[in-house]
């Protein structure tokens, strides 16, 4: 269903979006064929072609970006407009505060978040000292602990949010590249199992919503494909940024089932394999949606 | 008393004389409404921003009164035509008594 409606996209490019309204009273539905572009500068990939491994499944991955309203859209384009960027900035302060016994902050180690823009894209990844898939908020809080004797945060906490924001900040545009092969693989085969397992009394997998019914609604919202690269998210909703693996447990907890925590060795699987679903969309985080 | 309060401006560097320019304004700030409760059942009293102004060589351009139930980090928009090169002054007022202040230079191209 497509309502009429022109979004310019060469308006993307100046501060101001151009939006001839419909006369039609329907819900504010994304134009699906409108381009994200950052401040006027960092082009982001909002969909393409599909990774090898979804063969069979999908043949053309969109970011969640496509499926939110005009003016949703239109908040990310501009960094003074997205509210997530508030986050970014104090990620950015919290990365060069002095945490902790060491008297360390984070730069002390690293040469700016700027330094770091290959992590969001590739991240969870394989660490090789732990022997397991390791998340982004799971690499700051060994820096935390072991390198800056800081206390462990908790998960998807806001302090954990800022730094992640700033990191993804700094990576936007740059494709999302998590590796499924070599050690990782096995992680990833096992969130690949979640992603198809249904759960809770509706009996709901993921495929059954973002793989199955993408672009139809559920209730009153506009179903996505549930692509990680926005992440992480200033939802309108709650006005502050989520981290995917709350997501994750709203996801699982709407299906009306006993969630896992964020944290969990199961949401770091699935969080890996969703993210290689994305494989190829630009980073976007952090992003805003509904 | 809100933490992390920070004010942020985005003002054209320069207009033409007589232009309609737009301003956008945002205040990170809680705006605790005063109507919700902690988990102890007691009420979190309220924390807003309660004004803002916006002058322009003295002369005043918005003067908005902030109600509860605003949502966090108020971000306003407003046009104003551009007389003459000048400063644009931007204070919010917060329940505290606490006063945040911006100023943006324009010049006239």
């Amino acid at each position: 269903m497509k309502i009429n409606k022109m979004l310019s996209t060469a308006a993307a490019l100046a501060s101001t979006v151009t939006v001839f309204a419909s006369v039609f009273a329907l819900p504010a539905f994304a134009d699906e064929d409108a381009e994200l572009v950052i401040n006027g500068e960092i082009e982001i990939v909002t969909k393409t072609a599909a990774p090898a491994h979804l063969d069979g499944h999908l043949s053309e991955i969109m970011s969640g970006w496509r499926f939110r309203s005009d003016d949703t859209q239109a908040m990310e384009m501009d960094d003074f407009d997205n509210p997530g960027m508030l986050g970014a900035e104090a990620g950015f302060d919290q990365f060069e505060t002095v945490m902790g016994s060491e008297g360390k902050s984070c730069m002390d180690c690293h040469d700016g978040v700027e330094s770091l823009a290959n992590v969001r894209p590739t991240y969870p990844k394989w660490n090789d000292d732990k022997e397991q898939v390791y998340t982004i908020q799971m690499q700051i809080n060994d820096c935390l602990t072991e390198q800056m004797g800081a206390d462990a945060q908790k998960y998807d906490s806001g302090m954990m949010l800022n730094f992640e924001a700033a990191l993804a900040s700094v990576s936007r545009g740059m494709p999302m590249n998590v590796a499924i092969d070599g050690p990782a693989q096995s992680t990833w085969e096992q969130g690949k199992e979640m992603y198809y397992t249904r759960y809770g009394q509706l009996d709901l997998s993921c495929a059954n919503c973002h793989e199955q019914n993408y672009g139809n609604m559920i209730r009153a919202d506009h179903l996505s494909q549930g692509q990680t690269n926005g992440f992480p998210t200033y939802r309108l909703k709650n006005a502050k940024l989520n981290g995917a693996h709350s997501r994750f447990k709203g996801c699982i907890r709407d299906t009306r089932a006993e969630t896992f925590n964020a944290g969990s060795p199961e949401f770091v699987a699935l969080e890996l394999y969703v993210a290689s679903r994305g494989n190829g969309l630009s980073v976007e985080g952090p992003s805003v949606r509904n | 008393m809100a933490s992390g309060v920070k004010p942020r401006v985005k003002v054209p560097k320069s207009a033409s004389a007589g232009e309609v320019i737009t301003i956008k304004t945002l205040i990170s700030h809680p705006m605790e409404s005063g109507q919700r409760k902690d988990s102890d059942g007691n009420v979190i009293p309220r924390s807003i921003i309660n004004r803002f102004t916006c002058e322009f060589n003295g002369e005043s351009v918005v003067d908005v009164t902030l109600e509860p139930s605003i949502s966090t980090n108020p971000y306003l928009e407003f046009d104003a035509t551009v007389p003459e090169a000048g400063e644009f002054k931007f204070t919010w007022y917060d329940d505290d008594g606490s006063v945040y202040e911006e100023a943006k230079e324009i010049a006239i191209a």
